[in-house]
């Protein structure tokens, strides 16, 4: 693949097609600027901050926007909050939608024949693949992106961790937590960064 | 194409998940030059995300599922490419431009490139919108033979509007390259049982984005 691609690339470029410059900044911009500490920080400020979490529920983008220091997300982005009484799930059957300005690129799992035809027909089989078992009489919300819109999960804050600072708290926040296959980590695990 | 494999919701047999710990980005160089190709080709606005989408759709079942991600990817582009007149197929089997290319409307830079820009699928609403939340809907049984983002498993069924979503480029005419056709869009929920029968598990609901002439009021 490594030939066809150079072959591609090299054909492109010939035809003034496209910027070899551009297309190392494009992969500089995924590999170091976009992933889920983005999204950790969102989780992490509305876990702290009562007010903006109504505005994330409300509308996102527009919180997400109002935050200092955040790049522009995609126009539409919606959170989806997890209670004692659902636990939401992201998945694209069709393809590979993913909340990219929030969380990067998806991982290889996500895109993933078993993770796209399973979700929504055994979504407690998939995530009990994951390590996630949930309390019985836990309602399972499937979110499909069928469209442009974007999803974001935004986990339940772990007990035990009062007090903490929101740099603290967004340590806990794991990407698959913000997808819903997976649970923030527990407080134990970074204790010892929050002291 | 519709009814094509990439519909996968609800289908048995890929498997379990496997997750990878400390998965990088890339796993390749070229993964990473097919990412950032598909992104600077998608930025001359020679064709339309959806348009792109199709090309992956329109790949044989067996050579779509024997492809890893990117390799889908760089398949559909090269395809695309070749579709659009940008490229010859003989250039392709030379690995080298034969001839110049021809002019495009937009190029992007390296400057541009470090901006991260999410591009926007809103517009104005040409009328009002015909649902509203809570009320209770079909999904048509359609079966077009060319692009749409109606899943094979959610048509036919009877569902709850939960969220109107503003009005949206739509998919199966902006793929055809005729137009972006704006439409409502809706979060349309279905309980486990409407979608998989009795048998499914009672607390299980599952929500997909259904654009509104995929539905009909019930």
């Amino acid at each position: 693949m490594q030939l066809r691609v150079r072959a591609l690339e090299t054909i492109l470029t010939e035809k003034g097609y496209v910027d070899p410059a551009a297309l190392d900044q494009i992969v500089e911009n995924v590999e170091t600027k976009i992933g889920p500490h983005i999204g950790a920080r969102v989780v992490a400020r509305a876990w702290v901050d009562p007010d903006f979490k109504r505005r994330l529920l409300e509308d996102a983008s527009a919180a997400v926007n109002s935050l200092a220091g955040f790049d522009p997300v995609a126009a539409h982005l919606i959170a989806v909050e997890n209670t004692p009484q659902i636990h939401n799930v992201v998945v694209c059957t069709l393809c590979s939608c993913y909340p990219w300005s929030v969380l990067g690129l998806p991982p290889v799992w996500y895109k993933s024949a078993p993770y796209r035809s399973r979700t929504v027909i055994d979504p407690k089989g998939v995530l009990t693949e994951f390590g996630v078992s949930l309390p019985a009489g836990t309602d399972v919300r499937i979110w499909d992106s069928t469209a442009e819109t974007r999803f974001l999960v935004v986990p339940m804050r772990p007990a035990g961790t009062e007090g903490w600072s929101e740099e603290a708290l967004a340590a806990l926040v794991t990407r698959d937590s913000m997808v819903g296959t997976g649970l923030p980590k527990p407080p134990e695990d970074e204790s010892e960064a929050a002291r | 194409m519709t009814n094509s494999i990439h519909d996968m919701g609800g289908m048995h047999g890929f498997g379990p998940v496997t997750p990878e710990p400390d998965e990088p980005v890339f796993h390749a160089d070229w993964e990473g030059r097919v990412y950032a190709l598909q992104r600077a080709m998608g930025a001359t606005g020679l064709w339309t995300i959806d348009g792109g989408r199709a090309s992956l759709e329109n790949l044989p079942p067996l050579a779509y599922l024997d492809a890893s991600y990117y390799k889908r990817w760089f398949l559909g582009l090269e395809r695309r490419v070749v579709a659009h007149g940008l490229v010859g197929e003989d250039e392709i089997a030379a690995g080298r431009a034969l001839r110049p290319g021809i002019r495009l409307n937009r190029k992007l830079t390296a400057d541009d490139a470090k901006t991260m820009s999410f591009a926007h699928f809103d517009r104005p609403a040409p009328g009002p919108a015909r649902f509203k939340a809570s009320d209770p809907v079909r999904t048509k049984n359609l079966h077009p033979a060319t692009h749409t983002r109606l899943p094979l498993y959610a048509r036919g069924k009877l569902g709850t509007v939960e969220a109107v979503r503003g009005c949206h480029v739509f998919p199966d005419t902006a793929a055809l390259g005729t137009g972006e056709n704006p439409q409502w869009l809706y979060t349309v929920v279905f309980a486990g049982r409407e979608l998989w029968g009795e048998a499914a598990d009672p607390a299980i609901k599952v929500s997909i984005e259904a654009f509104e002439p995929y539905l009909d009021p019930a």
